[in-house]
């Protein structure tokens, strides 16, 4: 047929694609946001045992990177985003989230203050209708320079190591957040100190052209520091146990709902602590965050829950009483956690659930030789960074 | 005078023959009052503007109408129309040639689409996105309100006049809460949106979200196909969505084709009718609507021949039901503002259709070979699309005009042979009436031609490839098809002409001022497209009223 014969491939490839290419077993590449990106390589289980136990490396370079340049920068990225970012010196990042008018997050994602007027903001999604938007009246210029970069994260326990053996100097002052530049055999690098997996981890952004070079030493340096590759479906076990969102999965960014009330708050999505309400500046939303963290507007928080048994719990409903009949809330990601040997998942209730230990109930279906099974098992509020070690901050 | 027929359907256009088949199945629940029903039509062949031909030896066309969304899921599943034999094949692909650089394409791949606009404008495939997001934020408000029955206010007042509703009002209560309360679930500014959208210019609309010109003037081509408007007129906007609120399996905006052409769509839908009992008549031209003291009892055929039936529902437009088939003293006997409002009906042509044979697949300017496969936009920015529109004003076709066109073979086996194609051609604007004299063979041919050089010009080497063309005027439409006017949509789809009043105030729930009398065209609540669901909303009506003894059931039985 015509339009079968003639349809090109057009997924983009970064420059990491030839060498993990050659490390996978079977298929396992995915899409994200236009790009080839690896889903899995062998197991995932051997994935996120790496990340725990030595280090892994993903290919981060898909995230869609804005540069936020000019003389009103600051005043700008200030007004932008949720967090106060006169506390964020040059060369540190932060996490945020940023938001409609009304107070909706429409993404989160970190920010990245390179100098007084210089800052580049990773995102999951496209924002550059929003940024454009928001920026009027400010003297900036915002350039999409997603494919200036190159990045790889590298996280987990050896993963200092791992960059000290390359020759990176003063790696090991590099503090968490913080942001450096440096040079290695002659090949220019960025190296900040944080990730997705909540654990001790660096994001390495190096140019384009650098790429291979950078794959190449990571693994021939990082060999006896049990270096892996890594895929998203480890990724997302790591992510769930560290407690950090993802947009789509664990609430509906706030220009893409259909619905009004689809739309969360930060403060809904249980990262209320990164908004800066008390930031002199006015920032999109203030208005009605202030109004809702002061009036005790919000509809349910995003909280952790451990849930008894085994059975992973993704998009379940929780109830207050056994017989089902108060139902208070959904769970949105959800995973039995291998290394802490728990059975855990996110879930959307009301505020007097939250309090860690509060019990509920959640109703399981399963799949069992053919059949869906149901039960119906106590579950508990619970702290949502459920892994949290000492050596990611340390 | 026995009624022969509990309902004689006048027309077996695609929305007359879903009335049949409602009504025949005896509605959706498929209850106890199955109806006689006789469907009559005055060409050899049911379908009306939703047809196939063999018009060129070995080639189909879809004479009128050629690409399928509209058609309303519920229908489909209702009457089982895949069994009948309809298959619409969705396609993924919009573009617009340019035969001075690039041209634009698009995907239903929403990754694919950023890369291809991204050439263009990085700023315009980012704001992609949100706009593709805000229509489909219209959709969703829009979508309950196609199968309903639009309910009118007036109906709400105890000393109303008109003939809304014959047993009980409740029903309009309920369906304005029900819109009220939809509207408020879309959120403050989605309701202040939703309003400025019904009522504001295509071109104003782009203009919040798209900078590049030749982007602008592709994403316009929706709102203006079939209006008698131009890209800053009013009221385009909503054509846009009504071009948009179809789906293909649940995928909202998505079109399709029909294999073997429009036709099958009728086609499906007649067998199913027949299969319910209705009978089918073609080359039966209906002359009059008998009406006697105020009830409409049956029709005069061309040949004199009368039937009776307990109902009688036209499926054609509002001007020509009203001014042709019913005699102003009826009319006049019970509301003489009838027949000035079908006299002020707006149902103005703009639209022509080429359909042509072709000996190869013809390769257009700037696009990669795979755009043949979906809709090909030839237009350019708004100046172009203005600039066409102004001819038209002026009572010419344009001379550069905007042409939709569609290959169906390019994935339809049936409609061409091997290696041959079909090529459908909608022309965008032809007046019904030239300024200065009548539709001439002439003329036609002189139109003909500039609508020729203008795909050659965004296709060299298309002329070589025409093994036969034919055209039709407005005019043509008319005379051909029975279309008033050559009005694609049995009507203007501009607000003063919707929803409740739709065709016409007071009369916007398929009944007519007569008792037994009913409308079930394009030119009814939602209006046109092939669509079907007028045609089902207006068999519901019926069957309420057959329920609630208005009618009473049982002819020649
Ligand atoms: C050129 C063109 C292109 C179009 N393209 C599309 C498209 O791609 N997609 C889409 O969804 N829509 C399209 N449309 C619109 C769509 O085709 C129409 O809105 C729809 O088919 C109308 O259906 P209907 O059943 O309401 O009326 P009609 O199809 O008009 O049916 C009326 C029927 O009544 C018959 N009739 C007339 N007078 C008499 C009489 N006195 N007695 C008996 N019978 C009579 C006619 O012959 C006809 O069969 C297009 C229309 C045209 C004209």
């Amino acid at each position: 047929m015509t339009h079968v014969q003639h349809l090109k491939p057009f997924l983009r490839k970064t420059p990491f694609f030839e060498p993990i290419d050659r490390l996978m077993h079977g298929n396992g590449w995915i899409r994200w946001m236009g790009y080839y990106s690896p889903a899995f390589f062998d197991s995932e289980q051997s994935e996120y045992f790496a990340t725990r136990h030595g280090a892994s490396v993903y290919d981060v370079s898909p995230l869609i990177k804005y540069a936020i340049r000019g003389k009103d920068a600051a005043r700008f990225a200030n007004y932008l985003v949720t967090r106060d970012l006169t506390k964020v010196k040059p060369m540190q990042a932060a996490y945020t989230a940023w938001c409609d008018d009304d107070g909706k997050m429409i993404e989160e994602g970190t920010i990245f203050r390179l100098g007084e007027n210089d800052f580049i903001l990773n995102a999951a999604l496209h924002q550059l209708h929003w940024l454009d938007e928001s920026a009027y009246g400010f003297d900036v210029e915002i350039e999409e320079i997603s494919d200036q970069l190159a990045g790889l994260s590298l996280q987990g326990p050896t993963s200092r190591e791992i960059l000290q053996q390359m020759g990176v100097q003063g790696i090991e002052k590099l503090p968490h957040f913080g942001i450096m530049e440096t040079t290695v055999d002659g090949h220019w690098l960025r190296i900040d100190r944080a990730g997705f997996t909540g654990d001790l981890g660096y994001e390495l952004w190096v140019k384009p052209q650098d790429g291979i070079w950078l794959w190449e030493t990571l693994f021939r340096i990082g060999d006896p520091y049990k270096i892996a590759p890594m895929g998203s479906q480890a990724l997302d076990w790591l992510r769930i146990e560290a407690g950090f969102i993802l947009v789509d999965a664990d609430y509906t960014g706030s220009h893409h709902a259909l619905r009004p009330t689809s739309r969360v708050s930060p403060f809904e999505a249980g990262i209320g602590w990164c908004v800066g309400l008390k930031k002199d500046a006015y920032f999109v939303g203030k208005r009605a965050l202030r109004a809702e963290k002061e009036k005790g507007l919000s509809r349910h928080i995003l909280i952790g829950i451990e849930v008894e048994g085994r059975k992973p719990a993704p998009g379940s409903f929780l109830y207050a009483d056994r017989a089902g009949k108060q139902e208070i809330g959904i769970t949105t990601s959800a995973m039995w956690s291998p290394g802490l040997k728990k059975n855990i998942a996110f879930a959307k209730v009301p505020p007097s659930f939250v309090k860690p230990g509060t019990q509920m109930w959640i109703e399981i279906w399963y799949p069992k030789e053919h059949k869906i099974e149901r039960s119906m098992v106590k579950c508990w509020a619970a702290n949502r960074m459920f892994y949290d070690p000492p050596r990611k901050k340390a | 005078m026995n009624a022969t027929y509990d309902a004689i359907v006048v027309g077996g256009g695609h929305n007359g023959l879903v009335t049949a088949a409602y009504l025949a199945k005896g509605g959706e629940k498929a209850g106890k009052n199955k109806l006689k029903v006789l469907v009559l039509e005055r060409y050899h062949k049911v379908g009306g503007a939703a047809m196939s031909e063999e018009i060129y030896p070995g080639f189909t066309y879809s004479t009128c109408s050629y690409v399928c969304s509209l058609l309303r899921p519920e229908i489909f599943r209702f009457l089982d129309l895949p069994r009948h034999g309809l298959q619409v094949i969705p396609y993924e692909i919009n573009s617009a040639p340019n035969p001075e650089g690039e041209g634009i394409i698009t995907y239903r791949d929403h990754d694919r689409t950023r890369e291809s606009l991204r050439r263009h404008s990085i700023k315009d495939a980012e704001a992609y996105d949100h706009y593709a997001m805000e229509i489909s934020r219209q959709c969703r408000f829009i979508k309950p309100l196609l199968m309903v029955t639009p309910p009118d206010p007036t109906a709400l007042n105890p000393f109303a006049q008109n003939r809304i509703n014959p047993w009980g009002k409740r029903a309009d209560l309920d369906g304005l809460l029900k819109i009220a309360a939809e509207f408020g679930r879309m959120g403050d500014k989605q309701m202040y949106e939703i309003i400025r959208f019904w009522t504001m210019s295509i071109g104003d609309f782009l203009d919040e979200y798209f900078e590049h010109p030749r982007w602008k003037g592709f994403s316009a081509a929706s709102s203006i196909i079939g209006t008698a408007l131009g890209p800053y007129s009013p009221g385009t906007a909503y054509v846009l969505l009504h071009h948009y609120m179809g789906e293909v399996d649940g995928q909202i905006g998505a079109w399709g084709f029909a294999r073997g052409g429009m036709g099958s769509v009728s086609k499906a839908i007649a067998s199913a009718a027949m299969e319910a009992g209705a009978e089918i008549r073609t080359n039966a031209e209906v002359d009059k609507i008998i009406v006697k003291n105020g009830k409409a009892i049956g029709v005069t055929l061309k040949n004199g021949e009368e039937i009776y039936a307990k109902t009688v529902v036209s499926n054609l437009d509002p001007k020509r039901t009203y001014l042709k088939l019913v005699e102003k003293s009826d009319l006049d006997a019970i509301d003489p503002d009838i027949h000035s409002y079908a006299k002020n009906f707006k149902i103005r042509g703009s639209s022509g259709k080429l359909n042509i044979a072709l000996d190869g697949l013809p390769q257009f300017a700037g696009l990669p070979k795979e755009a043949a496969w979906g809709t090909i936009d030839i237009g350019g920015d708004f100046d172009y699309i203005e600039h066409a529109y102004d001819d038209y004003k002026y009572g010419s076709w344009s001379k550069r005009p905007f042409l939709d066109c569609v290959i169906p073979t390019t994935v339809d086996p049936t409609m061409a042979p091997p290696g041959k194609h079909f090529m459908s051609v909608f022309v965008q604007y032809v007046p019904y009436k030239l300024a200065e004299q009548p539709w001439t063979p002439d003329m036609k041919a002189a139109f003909e031609k500039d609508v020729l050089d203008t795909i050659e010009e965004n296709a060299p080497g298309f002329r070589k490839l025409i093994l036969h063309c034919q055209t039709r005027t407005p005019w043509d439409i008319e005379n051909e098809v029975g279309l008033t006017e050559g009005n694609i949509f049995q009507g203007e789809l501009t607000l003063d002409q919707m929803l409740f009043n739709r065709p016409f105030p007071g009369l916007g729930q398929y009944r007519g001022p007569f008792d037994n009398f009913y409308m079930c065209g394009s030119g009814t609540h939602p209006g046109g497209g092939v669509m079907g669901a007028p045609g089902a909303n207006a068999a519901r009506e019926m069957l309420k009223d057959f329920k609630n003894g208005v009618v009473k059931a049982g002819a020649g039985r």
